[in-house]
């Protein structure tokens, strides 16, 4: 169906009781996300949205199958919450909840990469993913979307609804779409993505949108010069912004040299990728490399 | 969050990590007494969330208690970089024979800490790096294998460290890593390491960095912690949990998202303008945080106009147009302020604000918006 995301699908959602958990549920039920169980601990037997809830994540798996999750839990929490859906056996965990501390989303990682390596998880401070039309794990705004045949991968929120938005506005639909998250420790990065894109028949294009800090875009600019075969569009925020200052979140801090926005497009554009220096000439670029 | 350096060294003190006596002192005439505890030739040192310090005449020595207030007098108040000396560290002297450079930080690509080894210190570790790579080594410490001392052994001696002075130094690494965990740090830096002419380790120096994130189990310490910025605007932004970073230009900016928010700096410089600002307002975008927003933006004597770009994706357009008309009939701003509205329920939204008589610029498209908000500030 999409990136990540197949028929079997069947999702839990740890943190349904909260505030966001249960709005974010009712969403992505409407939006068509076969949403299966529910996890609050202590709130096990009740049912929101018609959508049961269990105590613990195994029992979401034991009784209901789910093989995915999404995790709306506190930042103080959340983490507990990833080790526990490793544990149970599922294998997509998509984590939206932001602030969590830096270190413990790193152990984590490095944790469930060792001891389950088969578990993919996406962020942590990811607005999850999208395929238009179908499915929808996250808490992007369905409505800005429409199915299509390019691929968005992204660092950011309301920057990614923007840039989609435009495509849609421009009669360019989305094939999936993916926000790996702003924190300075992943899972999911940008060069797995591309993997995956490659491969993805329903997907002819992929838009990156990247973000000042870090070095996912020099390795993604890496693995298109030798291995990615599509078109590839390129978009990174933040050439204007002064090194050392961090602007919002985490994930946006240059570090001395690297992790420039120009050297990040320098790298994107050197590997072939066609770049553009704002965010409103990403649907024109497109439709060109679409040949449109 | 920077820690300055008595900051820091109190917290190196802590994982009894080898520092120099020392004491932090706002009042000039402080530093005799200072000094007279300290032995009598002492450093002063500028305390600023800055390097270069020394270059700027920030470090000097005394040899005496009287010096040393003189030497005091002089720095409180000057100037390094944009921030001002408010404090100043009154340190015992220590003899150099020999400086290091050691520290641990975050590898985002492999998703593990580096440690940084150098037998270059007391110069910008980047510098050293370019110029003489054979100087520097750096690995990553896998949290599951834990450091341990072979390999800051081997680094250290690869790097040029002399052997004599392996046995203190991975002794410093490791505690150095313990406050790197222990403290939640996003970068831990002992530059220089010294190595005194009775060939004892101390720290010369300490640069830490703290994951704002996991303040909430760091709360003394955070609530201890000088601000790392000076800007009245600056700080008033932190207390109201708006992000937000003075720049140089004169087109204020206010969006939602950071990226979002870079990428409307991004389009301000390609239009031929300068933005004045970063201005994340968050999530909500409602008319409280909208209020504050404008005021924080519009506090700069520089700015010329305002772009204010909201997409609406869960928050909706007219809940936001709302928000703005509220806040512009309340404070009634004098510079022409542009506004984009995109995504859910933007027409409404647009209407809303038409309908208000308010005094804005309403425009349908990002670029339109960037382009109407530069000649504003243009014509000034």
């Amino acid at each position: 169906m999409g990136i990540f995301i197949d028929n079997e699908m069947k999702v839990v959602v740890q943190g349904i009781t909260g505030r966001e958990g249960k709005y974010h549920t009712g969403l992505m039920l409407q939006y068509g996300t076969n949403i299966v169980a529910g996890c609050s601990p202590g709130k096990g037997g009740q049912i929101i949205n018609e959508v049961p809830i269990y105590d613990a994540v195994e029992e979401t798996v034991r009784h209901e199958g789910a093989n995915t999750s999404i995790i709306f839990v506190p930042p103080g929490f959340a983490v507990d919450a990833l080790y526990e859906a490793a544990e149970a056996g599922i294998r997509l965990i998509i984590c939206i909840t932001e602030g969590i501390p830096a270190l413990d989303a790193m152990h984590a990682l490095r944790r469930i990469d060792v001891i389950y390596p088969e578990t993919r998880i996406i962020g942590p401070n990811s607005p999850g993913i999208i395929i238009p039309g179908k499915s929808l794990i996250g808490i992007i705004p369905g409505n800005i979307f429409s199915p299509g045949r390019v691929g968005i991968i992204s660092r950011s929120g309301t920057l990614t609804y923007q840039i989609a938005y435009d495509l849609t506005n421009a009669g360019i639909g989305q094939s999936s779409v993916i926000g790996v998250g702003g924190d300075p420790f992943i899972g999911v990065k940008f060069i797995d993505l591309l993997e995956l894109f490659n491969e993805d028949p329903e997907t002819e294009a992929v838009c990156i949108i990247g973000e000042i800090g870090g070095s996912d875009e020099e390795e993604a600019a890496d693995y298109i010069k030798n291995k990615f075969s599509k078109p590839v569009v390129a978009y990174v925020a933040g050439q204007t912004a002064p090194a050392g200052k961090k602007m919002g979140h985490a994930g946006a801090i240059i570090s001395a040299t690297a992790g420039t926005a120009s050297s990040k497009m320098k790298a994107l554009k050197e590997a072939g990728a066609v770049t553009v220096s704002t965010p409103y000439e990403v649907a024109d670029a497109i439709k060109n490399v679409l040949g449109k | 969050m920077k820690t300055l350096e008595y900051e820091g060294k109190a917290i190196f003190d802590k994982y009894r990590l080898p520092v120099p006596s020392g004491k932090v002192i706002t009042e000039a005439s402080k530093a005799e007494e200072a000094a007279r505890e300290l032995g009598g030739e002492v450093m002063i040192k500028a305390q600023v969330h800055t390097g270069g310090r020394g270059k700027a005449g920030g470090i000097k020595k005394a040899s005496t208690p009287l010096e040393a207030v003189q030497k005091a007098e002089e720095m409180l108040g000057m100037m390094i970089k944009e921030y001002r000396v408010k404090k100043v560290y009154i340190e015992e002297q220590v003899s150099i024979s020999k400086e290091y450079y050691l520290g641990f930080t975050y590898d985002r690509s492999k998703n593990l800490p580096f440690f940084i080894v150098s037998s270059s210190g007391g110069v910008d570790i980047e510098k050293v790096a370019q110029e003489d790579p054979e100087k520097v080594r750096r690995i990553n410490i896998d949290p599951l294998w834990g450091i341990h001392p072979y390999q800051v052994r081997r680094e250290a001696l690869m790097a040029g460290v002399k052997y004599e002075h392996i046995g203190q130094l991975v002794s410093v690494v490791l505690k150095l890593y313990n406050v790197f965990l222990g403290e939640d740090a996003r970068l831990t830096e002992i530059n220089p390491a010294i190595i005194t002419e009775e060939g004892t380790l101390i720290c010369g120096d300490s640069k830490i960095e703290l994951d704002s994130s996991a303040a909430f189990r760091h709360r003394e310490l955070f609530d201890s912690l000088e601000p790392d910025t000076d800007d009245p605007v600056e700080l008033r932004a932190r207390e109201e949990n708006i992000s937000f970073v003075k720049l140089e230009g004169n087109v204020a900016v206010i969006g939602n998202g950071a990226g979002l928010v870079m990428a409307t700096l991004d389009s301000v410089s390609r239009e031929g303008g300068t933005p004045a600002n970063f201005l994340d307002i968050g999530g909500g975008a409602l008319s409280k945080q909208m209020e504050t927003s404008i005021e924080i933006a519009l506090d700069s004597p520089k700015v010329k106009s305002l772009l204010i770009n909201i997409f609406g994706g869960i928050t909706r357009c007219d809940e936001v147009a709302r928000g703005i008309i509220e806040v512009v009939k309340y404070i009634h701003p004098e510079l022409p302020i542009v506004v984009r509205l995109g995504g859910t329920n933007e027409e409404e939204g647009r209407s809303i604000l038409n309908e208000s008589k308010i005094r804005v610029d309403i425009c349908k498209t990002m670029r339109e918006a960037t382009v109407k908000a530069v000649a504003y500030a243009e014509e000034g």
